[in-house]
């Protein structure tokens, strides 16, 4: 049985903001679904009493001096903007027609 | 000093600072050498030229000036294009950052310019550092120097193929699932996975944050030493840096260079050694290493690791659930490639057709596995049972720890595959991290170090360590390297354009 289905891998694509084509859906449907059985064997081993690890080393809350420093000048932050305005980045209009 | 391109970096760091030969002089020789066989293996995605050269001379001026600068101060060095260099291109091989130049350098590009260290360019890679070819760099693949018919191994193919076509005395790699380690054995050349937080993530794009590491990449162990000293040590810009002294890993290389490993413990993995796929040249060329560091003196028993088989699943759901979120960041708003902004479109449109058009399908794949991963309905079952496995690998480790001192293993199950042979079928791709995964998991080093050649190409031993204990992989590699004569590093055929 398929883990995951044409119309969900369309649905993960809306959520990941890739407007992808009606081939690609038909390409990654097919691989996720392979790939997904592959790894799924993660379940056979891991009990409920075992704690997740997210991450190699055991820090948490560094801290430094809150002191003002330099940061990015204003050039140089907008340097690589796609598009800029009046010492901004200009972006496309935030609501669609229809909301 | 004749072809320098064929000297050591330490050996080039002493010529220099002895004034027998100028770090423009050195530099100049590999942009020829760059110059002459980069059109065949395509290892760099940007030439550094002119820079390059005003870098050494400001080096040589300050030698002349009677400045005392490190080991490394002059030898020139590749950087991975995924980590930022100030105003020299960036991309990590992606085309929605096509044409960046970073507004800061990455923290070990700062150390590397400070230490003296001469950016000779940027390398080629898989894009972001996912994949294991790096035929998913959206400029077109590097050639493995061995055979420009077949892989240089990903995603870190351009460094690790720099230094084996000699493009580059050092080169800087990064390594997230094996990204350094699996390039260095199939391009037979040496590839060091720090500790995790032994070198600042500050300036490397992040792909999957709880994992990437950047390294060297180098032909000789000692050159990797010397160059992992120089990126290593605290930075308070990255908040999972590890804040202690950077380990004795020159001092370790040295001692093993005498190839005495008496009172050495090392552990086979018992599960890889019965798990099915590894060629059986690559376990040959194994088999003979483990052996030779026998007759160096070290002690090898089997150990069991029974979560390892498991660990190749996790870094599939762990990996693409932390890069479907790093990358959310590539919206096409303050950086990089926009697509699709004619004036009608909104804000929402414009980034997934941005997105569409500026990410491959392996980064494209690997978004939506993540984006799946991590959904309500499959959290738990996919990335919380990942992330148990990645307990239970860590528990592996620390108890095989307290019987050996280090773990043995190959760094990858095959040779270098020809080109185009893996690239239709993601799990096949997926198996070449098989054996170096383990490791970032844990989060402990690990380093691949060329022991012999199967079917002509070269095969790589991986020496896995605790957590900071950096300078044991170091000897041990050391060791084995100083039974070489030649190196195989420098056996590397002619690369003829």
């Amino acid at each position: 049985m398929a883990a995951i289905s044409r119309e969900e891998v369309a649905h993960l694509a809306r959520l990941a903001r890739l407007a992808v084509t009606e081939d690609e859906l038909d390409t990654f449907a097919g691989q996720l679904d392979q790939i997904l059985h592959s790894v799924e064997r993660v379940g056979e081993v891991a009990a409920d009493d075992i704690p997740p690890t997210s991450h190699a080393v055991p820090l948490t809350n560094v801290m430094r001096p809150d002191e003002p420093r330099p940061g990015l000048s204003r050039e140089a932050a907008l340097a690589g903007a796609p598009a800029a305005e009046d010492h901004r980045f200009r972006v496309p209009r935030i609501l669609s027609e229809e909301a | 000093m004749t072809d320098l391109t064929r000297r050591t970096a330490g050996e080039l760091g002493a010529a220099i600072a002895a004034r027998e030969v100028s770090s423009a002089e050195v530099t100049r020789a590999y942009l020829d050498r760059i110059g002459a066989v980069d059109d065949a293996v395509h290892a760099f995605l940007h030439v550094a030229g002119d820079a390059a050269v005003a870098q050494a001379g400001a080096v040589d001026a300050r030698i002349a000036a009677g400045e005392k600068l490190g080991p490394l101060a002059g030898v020139p060095v590749a950087v991975k294009d995924i980590i930022a260099t100030k105003g020299m291109p960036t991309t990590a091989a992606s085309k929605i950052l096509a044409g960046w130049l970073p507004p800061y350098d990455a923290t070990v590009v700062r150390r590397l310019r400070e230490a003296g260290l001469v950016v000779l360019g940027k390398t080629n890679m898989d894009e972001f550092a996912m994949g294991s070819s790096t035929e998913y760099s959206a400029y077109g693949p590097t050639y493995n120097p061995w055979d420009l018919t077949r892989i240089p191994g990903g995603s870190g193919g351009g460094s690790a193929a720099a230094i084996a076509a000699r493009e580059a005395p050092l080169a800087i790699g990064t390594d997230t699932g094996g990204s350094i380690r699996q390039p260095g054995a199939v391009t037979g050349t040496v590839g060091a996975k720090p500790t995790y937080g032994g070198v600042s993530r500050y300036g490397l794009i992040a792909f999957s944050s709880s994992l990437d590491q950047a390294g060297p990449v180098t032909r000789t162990v000692l050159d990797a030493a010397l160059l992992h000293e120089v990126i290593g040590g605290h930075d308070a810009a990255d908040s999972t840096s590890i804040d202690a002294p950077v380990p004795a890993v020159v001092e370790a290389a040295r001692q093993g260079a005498a190839g005495d490993l008496t009172g050495l413990r090392v552990g086979v993995v018992r599960e890889f050694a019965a798990a099915e796929g590894a060629e059986p040249g690559v376990v040959a060329a194994f088999d003979a290493a483990v052996a030779t560091l026998t007759k160096l003196g070290a002690e090898v028993v089997e150990v069991s690791c029974p979560h390892f088989e498991y660990a190749l699943s996790a870094y599939y759901l762990i990996a693409p659930s932390e890069c479907s979120s790093n990358l959310a960041r590539f919206d096409g708003v303050r950086y990089g490639l926009r697509a699709g902004d004619d004036g009608t479109r909104a804000l929402e449109e414009v980034m997934s057709l941005t997105r569409e058009a500026g990410f491959g399908p392996e980064v494209k794949r690997r978004i939506m596995l993540g984006t799946y991963a991590l959904s309500a309905g499959y959290y738990d079952a996919f990335y919380g049972q990942a992330q148990k496995v990645r307990t239970l690998v860590t528990r592996d480790f620390t108890s095989a720890f307290e019987q050996v001192d280090v773990l043995a293993a190959p760094t990858t199950p095959f040779v270098a595959f020809p080109l185009g042979s893996r690239t239709a079928d993601p799990v096949a791709m997926y198996l070449a991290d098989l054996y170096t995964i383990p490791s970032n998991l844990y989060g402990g080093p690990a380093i691949s170090v060329p022991c012999g050649l199967s079917e002509g190409l070269p095969v790589g031993l991986q020496i896995m360590a605790p957590t900071m204990a950096d300078g044991r992989m170091y000897r041990v590699a050391a060791a084995l390297e100083s039974t070489q004569e030649p190196r195989l590093a420098d056996q590397t055929p002619e690369v003829t354009a």
